[in-house]
């Protein structure tokens, strides 16, 4: 079920464009303006409202999780990026976590054998997601051409750099390559994983199906289904000044990777895949170790009640007279 | 009370989770022997819970209050209001499973609920039920459920079986606290009158008595009294502690497992033996002779009011500084909370010790330091006489307690004691100490004796690297800075490496201490005699 129902659902997805455009022309508007618009609306408001949320709340205390030696005497050699003191130790920390998922890297696996636990090396899982996500960066960025009409440099910089290896007309990127081979393994990892997929949820699948849908309509556009990619970018450039234009003969296949995106973007800030905003506001990371050296304020710290000196001597005060101890009243 | 297995019984694990169902599905089976006993009323109307009655959690009838679900529903959206973990963790964990063999409870038990995801599931799938839209309207299918009495004691059954100790948060990629959301578990379980006799029981005593075991003034004194009479068997020193003295420099607050049972007695020992050869001023006080905060494992309210106890102290005795001593959630609780709940400390002096004249900034404004910190820095100063020999029988290993390992950091100061102390130390596999270290497997409140399987459960990875150790370099000590650690890792150790002494720094401190005017030593801080002394030796 929960793997099923979002695999299908990705179909459903990719079949409406499909049949839409190539049944019914005018849907083209639809699929090619109005949805994007729509798309780009839900998803920067959104995840304004998620991070304005989360932000509403306090950080009641400070809480980082130290993973290395605190501050303390001076020659004691202080850990500054597992154990920050300071605001810049702090934005050090958080840039490994951030760009190079430095937790994750920790991670091991952990079996039985020969009735002992022992931790083996495991940094698949670290690769696989670093690999996902600076590869859909890097193809993000790389979008960036459809979108001016003169390419900047730096785009034609990182797509020379992308396609270093010059293989096929058009050259091949290796992100692609890369990005595919990084969701199928975070896919198969979640369905042949006996652990992970117990604790997997729908919600856990259909992105990695949605972005699986959105890497292969882009790698089958650019490969082997030639689309009329001149109108491809002044549709994109119409929509950006917001002066839309529908070109004709594009191909299907294109509306179906834009619908693709413009859900990836809608589903965003409703999903799990909001981590991208939380790892920013996770208590845990972006605290500093200080709170010995600097008095750190909770703003809704109230009084409460508690049991006083005084009333602890009116119980005792016999019998602390008795065992000799000073007491405040006689 | 259920019978315990054997060891190799214990560790007939499967950590592949069944396959056939959803874990929702799986409805909670309360095992003996991995439970706590539930708290007696009289205990829950001392500190003013709710529902304060007495009960059991093997009975059907939890004696619920009317309309619980409202009032857990209703404190949970007042949480996640307060505390922007608990939001932000409900929302952004992506299940990549990078915690899920990181728990000492799943490594030594295999219990799929049990790791850190799927125990944070347990309230995620509730949260989204009721405070997300896809989860109001997509229910089981977008991981949400309602919650029903079921849930609760699925809730209770393993919110209690996780030990607040954050190993899982160093794994996350999110830094996700399985901690936050434990507490905020028991926070809610405690509105229902939830709690474990073994919880309630000593924050009642402390809140009353001032310490956990609820040792009226004049106990505290018999027992250190005792322990007096024991160093000067050793030592041939007669020292003399003050108690609540107005006026003393420095105000000492330990736990109070350290007064009552061995081996904690024997580090209370070491501390008063290295206090009194300093010639420190500081005093012991009865009001506020507890360190540690059995309240944190209630509600961040009644952390905060056992809490309070050593700022008044401290103001009341008219304190320069406080030294704290070992002890491992105590010292969560004073790096990370007491400042903020309970201060300015205004009234007092940042520690600077009288013998060293080093200045402890990194305690500006809390004001207190650890021991390790002050012995630590004794030590590289030359102020003390050592004789590391005389703890050459011990091969000693460390662990680091979860809580100043990754709620402090606390890692090099007892380690550099440690190397002064003792001839023979050798580390534990990297992957288990440090940030990386395992609870002793009973933290949090867990150390009754009721539920022993799930403690040696969870103690065994620490137990698993021990023995690491024994079988590599002959180890036969364990040295830890926390008073939980001694008393339950010694049955953990007695469980999983039979033969394995369990010890305070501050004992190894004060084995090797040479103070001036002892008698030559014959035994250790135990009564047992030193190397080449006698014995078998």
């Amino acid at each position: 079920m929960k793997t099923v129902l979002p695999f299908i659902a990705v179909v459903i997805l990719m079949l409406l464009p499909l049949f839409g455009v190539t049944v019914a022309h005018q849907t083209q508007v639809f699929f090619g303006v109005i949805v994007p618009y729509a798309a780009v609306a839900v998803f920067v408001l959104g995840f304004i409202y998620r991070v304005v949320q989360w932000g509403k709340s306090p950080v009641p205390f400070c809480i980082p999780t130290t993973c290395g030696q605190q501050k303390s005497l001076p020659w004691i050699k202080q850990d500054k990026l597992e154990n920050p003191v300071t605001t810049m130790q702090v934005v050090g920390r958080m840039f490994l976590e951030v760009l190079f998922f430095r937790s994750l890297f920790r991670n091991m696996k952990t079996e039985m054998k020969e009735g002992k636990a022992v931790y083996g090396s495991e940094k698949l899982l670290w690769l696989a997601g670093l690999a996902f996500h600076w590869s859909f960066l890097f193809i993000f960025v790389r979008h960036y051409r459809f979108f001016v009409q003169d390419v900047p440099a730096v785009i034609k910089m990182m797509e020379g750099a992308d396609s270093f290896f010059q293989i096929g007309a058009p050259l091949f990127y290796m992100t692609d390559a890369v990005i595919l081979g990084a969701v199928t393994f975070l896919l198969v990892r979640r369905v042949y994983l006996p652990q992970i997929r117990y604790i997997s949820l729908a919600a856990d699948f259909f992105p990695l199906f949605l972005i699986l849908g959105i890497a292969i309509t882009g790698i089958l556009m650019r490969y082997f289904f030639k689309v009329h990619i001149v109108g491809v970018k002044q549709l994109a450039m119409g929509l950006v000044s917001l002066n839309p234009i529908i070109p004709q003969g594009i191909g299907a296949i294109f509306y179906v990777h834009l619908f693709l995106i413009s859900i990836l973007l809608m589903y965003f800030p409703f999903s799990k895949l909001m981590h991208m905003g939380g790892v920013f506001l996770s208590p845990t990371r972006n605290m500093a170790n200080d709170s010995r050296i600097v008095r750190y304020i909770n703003p809704w710290n109230y009084p409460v009640h508690v049991h006083t000196y005084e009333e602890y001597e009116d119980e005792f005060r016999e019998k602390m007279k008795k065992a000799g101890l000073p007491v405040e009243k006689e | 009370m259920a019978k315990l297995s054997t060891p190799a019984e214990l560790l007939k694990i499967d950590y592949n989770p069944p396959q056939s169902e959803n874990w929702m599905d799986q409805p909670v089976e309360l095992k003996p022997g991995n439970f706590c006993w539930g708290a007696k009323g009289k205990n829950l109307a001392t500190v003013e819970f709710p529902n304060a009655r007495d009960w059991s959690p093997v009975e059907e009838n939890w004696k619920l209050p009317k309309d619980w679900e409202g009032t857990v529903l209703e404190a949970m959206a007042d949480r996640l209001s307060k505390y922007r973990s608990f939001k932000v963790f409900m929302d952004i964990c992506v299940r990549c499973g990078a915690c899920a063999d990181k728990c000492h409870f799943f490594i030594g038990g295999g219990d799929p609920k049990n790791m850190p995801v799927l125990r944070a599931e347990l309230l995620r799938s509730v949260y989204r039920k009721y405070f997300t839209s896809s989860g109001k309207y997509l229910g089981k299918l977008a991981g949400a459920r309602e919650l029903n009495l079921s849930v609760l004691k699925e809730w209770w059954y393993y919110f209690y079986q996780c030990t607040e100790c954050r190993r899982c948060s160093v794994f996350c990629p999110y830094g996700i606290d399985t901690a936050e959301i434990t507490m905020m578990a028991r926070e809610f379980t405690n509105l229902l009158g939830l709690n474990t006799d073994w919880i309630s029981g000593p924050v009642a005593n402390c809140y009353m008595k001032g310490n956990h075991l609820g040792l009226e003034p004049h106990a505290i004194m018999n027992s250190i009294e005792g322990m007096i009479d024991d160093i000067e068997t050793i030592t041939g020193i007669r020292i003399n502690p003050s108690f609540n003295r107005k006026g003393a420099e420095i105000l000492f607050v330990t736990p109070s497992g350290d007064l009552f049972a061995d081996p904690g007695t024997f580090t209370c020992m070491g501390y008063m033996m290295l206090f009194h050869e300093l010639g420190l001023d500081y005093t012991w006080s009865t009001y506020a002779s507890e360190g540690g905060n059995f309240g944190f494992f209630t509600s961040n309210e009644m952390a905060k009011r056992l809490n309070s106890k050593i700022y008044a102290e401290a103001k009341r005795l008219g304190v320069k500084y406080i030294i704290g001593g070992e002890c491992g959630h105590m010292w969560r609780v004073l790096n990370q909370y007491m400042d903020t709940w309970n201060g300015p400390t205004d009234f007092m002096e940042v520690p600077k010790s009288p013998i060293t004249g080093t200045v402890f900034d990194n305690a500006a404004s809390t004001k207190m330091i650890h021991v390790t910190e002050f012995t630590a820095d004794l030590i590289k100063n030359n102020k003390l006489k050592l004789d590391p020999s005389r703890n050459d029988d011990l091969v000693v290993t460390y662990h680091d307690s979860c809580n100043t390992a990754r709620g402090m950091g606390l890692l090099e100061e007892p380690r550099y004691i440690i190397n002064n102390v003792c001839n023979k130390f050798h580390e534990m596999p990297d992957n288990t100490i440090r940030e990386r270290t395992f609870c002793c497997g009973s933290g949090t409140g867990l150390n009754a004796s009721e539920n022993m399987e799930i403690r040696m459960r969870g103690g065994y990875p620490r137990a698993n690297a021990v023995k690491h150790v024994k079988e590599q370099h002959g180890v036969n000590t364990l040295a830890n800075i926390c008073a939980i650690d001694r008393a339950t890792l010694s049955a953990s150790m007695d469980y999983w490496v039979p033969g394995t002494r369990v010890t305070g720094v501050h004992e190894l401190v004060a084995n090797a201490l040479i103070m001036t005017g002892e008698k030559e030593r014959e035994t250790d801080l135990r009564g047992e005699p030193l190397p080449g002394k006698g014995g078998n030796e």
